[in-house]
């Protein structure tokens, strides 16, 4: 048997040095192409946040579930996506098409569907569950769904979309997210190494405030506007009332939907995406955190999950032990066939619900106590500044 | 102000230097009293932590010690050297690794003669039948090894073979008649021993993570790293092993690698997700009349697969053998004891640097994020987390494998408890800029008046003084 093993094993790596040999010219050309594709990771995740409510906020809503809506064709499984919404579009009394978000109009797509899956919605969403979600500091009874569990080969697609400042991000309406919090999260992140590359897409006004003073390395980010612009929307819908997406979310969108898992697509094109022309405010980078150079960046890399494989060349020789395979075998099947039928177990007191003594209930004061307090009330006032008062109430 | 002489203007003479006493009272109170009160009652609250300890765990020296006890036989070494046995040899070396903390490999070889029974068990016929009686494996403690040394011409190897390695933690080595007999053994055993322990390969594996990018070279295949044990972030991770039998009309299924060949095992798998076999069904199978048509799968060579696929998963490598070595087989459970030890080593070292990491990057962190706060939970944690790395490094140094293991693993749980606890943002969204705006309309009312005050006695008192020097 140790012979076997031995000559299993000179027999692979024979195998390997001719493998090695045949491919000794075309190994160079192969390295290129590895470094090319080489990242790094091996799984990615998207933080997705719309950062408003209210129904007049619609194209915040449609933005953030496009881009899901785009994630999840690329690849990224919904137990890899975190995504916050206000999530009150869908069900809200002013939609003319209950259960649907549109973001097209001639309501093409409705970006809701059937399978959406919204891990922090409504009053969930704020500063404090969005940092906690970024930095991994959790309470310990949070859901799998709720946290990002991200190691040190993970590139993270973080997506915010709402209404920003120079400097900050709204949240809610009540409170908001300064570009300082968002670089020490970052850094928090690097620190513990909960990401390998991170890609930061920004849909508000003045985002490119938001990106200004990162300083964690491996960090690309993209923003909608410079500073001191707003970002526009794109094209009401006369039939739902509001606007229905903004216009640098759109071009993206429309860039996205070539993408597919297999592209070659890489960052460059992606910092063309809504010129000026188009989008009316000005697209901002920033890629000088970033080790690799922009060109080598595949979108897939973010926006897809591409998994790296190996092929499996080795086995581990098992010695066939046949009687004992049979033998267990045969006593699963007689196991089977001798398992009683299953019931439920007795939980219920039944026999004390039945025969239960009537309740005792809680004493009331009689109805009539606070009428008759109050009425003692207005006849104090009136003994005492005079009978002449009660003309302002009758 | 300049007094005329006339009792009204004494009294408002004291009245006047009465108010500046006041003044200067107020001043004092509000600089030496409100100010540090200030300062004291609006810092977060950190609770001390051992800092000059985090930073020294950096530049801890790791000693890692495997003791091997070497059994040398009657006909093995030369009668005079056999008379110095019992003694004891010490083999250290640096393993060079680009990384803070340095490792030292220490093997501690215990020689003693070899006993009646260890005697006659390995004059038997074939190695497997001498170990069979020789087992005893529960009483080796982890990280330990025994070497046999037989003599030169023995039968119980192949002629070619000068050494060979167990399925547990035994090997067996060749002896030489020779005057350097306890050197050349000392060498041949200390090959084995690595080969069963711990190589560069296994430690620089074990620090991936943490050694800078330079270190790897493009030629050298960058070992799959699954470190399932160490991504405290994810809840209960699972690797993932799944069959594929293909549909009739997709059969039968091949992979093929880059030169087009199929690959022998029909199988591939990825790093920290788990490992995907294609199974081909024998197509003579299909052509039975009755539908549905029962096929049974071959799960032993399924197995063989799914095994070897886990053994990669969990980064057990096919160790460098020395030369003319023979390796036994495996065993029924597909791990060999001293793989097992190889990953308990890696694992050890590998905890002792994240929890390393952790620390620093906290103290990093609370330099550098002025509102995060620690609460004195979180304190206690760090220092048990300290004490534990302290321990485990102890417990290396020694050769004490499982409760080393087990101190570097309390001590990577405690350190990812006091980072990860959600305390330490219990000031989010205070930044500083914002801190001012709290604070000013407090303290402007407040601090104006006095200020101007004490501009001006200044003023007073220097135009007093300068006032006598005119006259004179």
């Amino acid at each position: 048997m140790a012979a076997a093993y031995f000559l299993s094993r000179s027999a692979s790596t024979l195998a390997a040095f001719l493998l090695l040999s045949f491919g000794s010219v075309a190994s160079q050309v192969e390295d290129q192409a590895e470094q090319f594709f080489r990242s790094g990771h091996t799984n990615n995740w998207a933080v997705l946040v719309c950062t408003s409510r209210f129904w007049f906020n619609y194209r915040h809503v449609a933005n953030t579930l496009s881009v899901y809506r785009s994630v999840k064709r690329l690849g990224i499984p919904d137990s890899h996506i975190v995504l916050m919404l206000a999530d009150d579009m869908a069900c809200n009394a002013r939609n003319p098409k209950p259960a649907t978000v549109f973001s097209h109009k001639n309501m093409e797509l409705n970006v809701y569907g059937d399978d959406v899956e919204v891990d922090y919605r409504s009053y969930e969403v704020t500063v404090e569950n969005f940092l906690r979600v970024l930095t991994g500091r959790i309470p310990p009874s949070t859901p799998r769904s709720k946290c990002l569990l991200s190691d040190d080969r993970s590139n993270i697609l973080i997506y915010m979309t709402g209404h920003g400042g120079n400097g900050f991000l709204k949240f809610q309406d009540s409170e908001e997210i300064t570009n300082i919090e968002l670089a020490d999260a970052f850094e928090q992140m690097w620190q513990k190494r909960r990401y390998n590359e991170l890609l930061f897409i920004i849909d508000t006004c003045q985002g490119a405030s938001m990106y200004e003073r990162f300083y964690s390395p491996n960090i690309m980010a993209l923003a909608s506007s410079q500073v001191g612009e707003d970002s526009l929307s794109h094209q009401p819908d006369p039939a739902i009332g509001v606007h229905l997406m903004d216009r640098y979310t759109f071009y993206v969108l429309e860039f996205l939907e070539e993408i597919n898992p297999a592209s070659q697509t890489n960052m460059n094109d992606l910092f063309q995406v809504c010129p000026k022309s188009l989008c009316v405010s000005t697209p901002g980078h920033r890629t000088d955190l970033f080790q690799r150079d922009p060109k080598n960046v595949l979108i897939t890399d973010f926006f897809g999950s591409v998994r790296k494989v190996e092929i499996t060349t080795e086995t581990v020789s098992l010695q066939q032990d046949s009687e004992i395979t049979e033998s267990s075998y045969k006593e699963d099947q007689m196991e089977e066939e001798l398992m009683e039928p299953l019931k439920y177990a007795e939980q219920l007191p039944v026999a004390q619900i039945i025969h239960q003594k009537p309740k005792l209930k809680d004493w009331h004061p009689p109805g009539g106590f606070i009428l008759g307090l109050w009425a003692l009330i207005i006849m104090v006032f009136f003994k005492t500044y005079g009978i002449k008062h009660m003309k302002f109430i009758f | 102000m300049a007094a005329a002489g006339s009792p009204g203007a004494a009294a408002t003479d004291l009245e006047v230097v009465r108010g500046k006493r006041a003044a200067l009272f107020f001043a004092a109170v509000a600089i030496v009293l409100g100010l540090p009160l200030w300062w004291k009652t609006t810092e977060t609250y950190r609770a001390p932590l051992p800092y000059s300890q985090i930073s020294g765990l950096n530049a801890l020296q790791l000693r890692l010690m495997v003791p091997v006890t070497v059994v040398f036989t009657r006909d093995s070494v030369p009668l005079d050297d056999q008379g110095k046995l019992p003694f004891t040899v010490v083999h250290e070396r640096e393993i060079p690794l680009k990384y803070k903390m340095k490792i030292k490999c220490r093997f501690q070889k215990t020689y003693r003669r070899a006993l009646d029974h260890e005697e006659e068990a390995l004059s038997l016929g074939n190695v497997q039948e001498a170990e069979a009686v020789l087992a005893q494996p529960k009483e080796q403690p982890e990280g330990s090894l025994t070497v046999y040394v037989i003599s030169e011409h023995s039968s119980l190897l192949p002629q070619d073979m000068m050494s060979y390695i167990g399925p547990e933690r035994t090997a067996v080595v060749r002896g030489i008649m020779h005057r350097e007999a306890f050197n050349i053994i000392g060498r041949r055993i200390i090959q084995v021993a690595q080969t069963m322990s711990l190589t560069e390969d296994v430690l620089a594996a074990a620090l991936a993570d943490h050694l800078p990018e330079d270190k790897w070279s493009s030629d050298k295949r960058r070992p799959l790293k699954s470190s399932l044990g160490s991504s405290a972030a994810s809840l209960y991770p699972v690797l993932n092993f799944l069959l594929y039998v293909p549909e009739l009309a997709h059969s039968p299924l091949y992979i093929q690698d880059k030169d087009g060949a199929p690959v022998a095992t029909n199988a591939f798998h990825s790093p920290r997700w788990g490992g995907i076999m294609v199974y081909n069904v024998d197509p003579k199978a299909y052509n039975a009349s009755e539908r549905p048509v029962r096929v049974e799968v071959d799960v032993v060579k399924v197995m063989e697969v799914f095994l070897a696929q886990l053994r990669l998963l969990f980064g057990i490598a096919h160790p460098q053998v020395p030369p003319k070595c023979l390796l036994s087989g495996l065993k029924s459970e597909g791990l060999m004891t001293w793989e097992l030890d190889r990953l308990l080593w890696a694992r050890s070292v590998e905890n002792l640097a994240t929890a390393t990491t952790t620390l620093t990057s906290l103290a990093q962190l609370l330099g550098k994020i002025s509102n995060i706060v620690i609460k004195d939970g979180v304190a206690s944690e760090v220092y048990r987390a300290v004490a534990a790395v302290q321990k485990a490094a102890e417990e290396l140094a020694s050769g004490h494998l499982s409760s080393a293991f087990t101190a570097s693993q309390e001590a990577v749980t405690s350190s990812e408890r006091a980072f990860f606890d959600p305390s330490l943002l219990h000031l989010l969204y205070f930044p500083d800029d914002q801190k001012f705006a709290v604070y000013i309309p407090l303290f402007l009312p407040m601090t104006v008046p006095i200020l101007l005050s004490l501009v001006k006695i200044f003023l007073e008192t220097r135009k007093s003084w300068k006032k006598p020097e005119k006259i004179d």
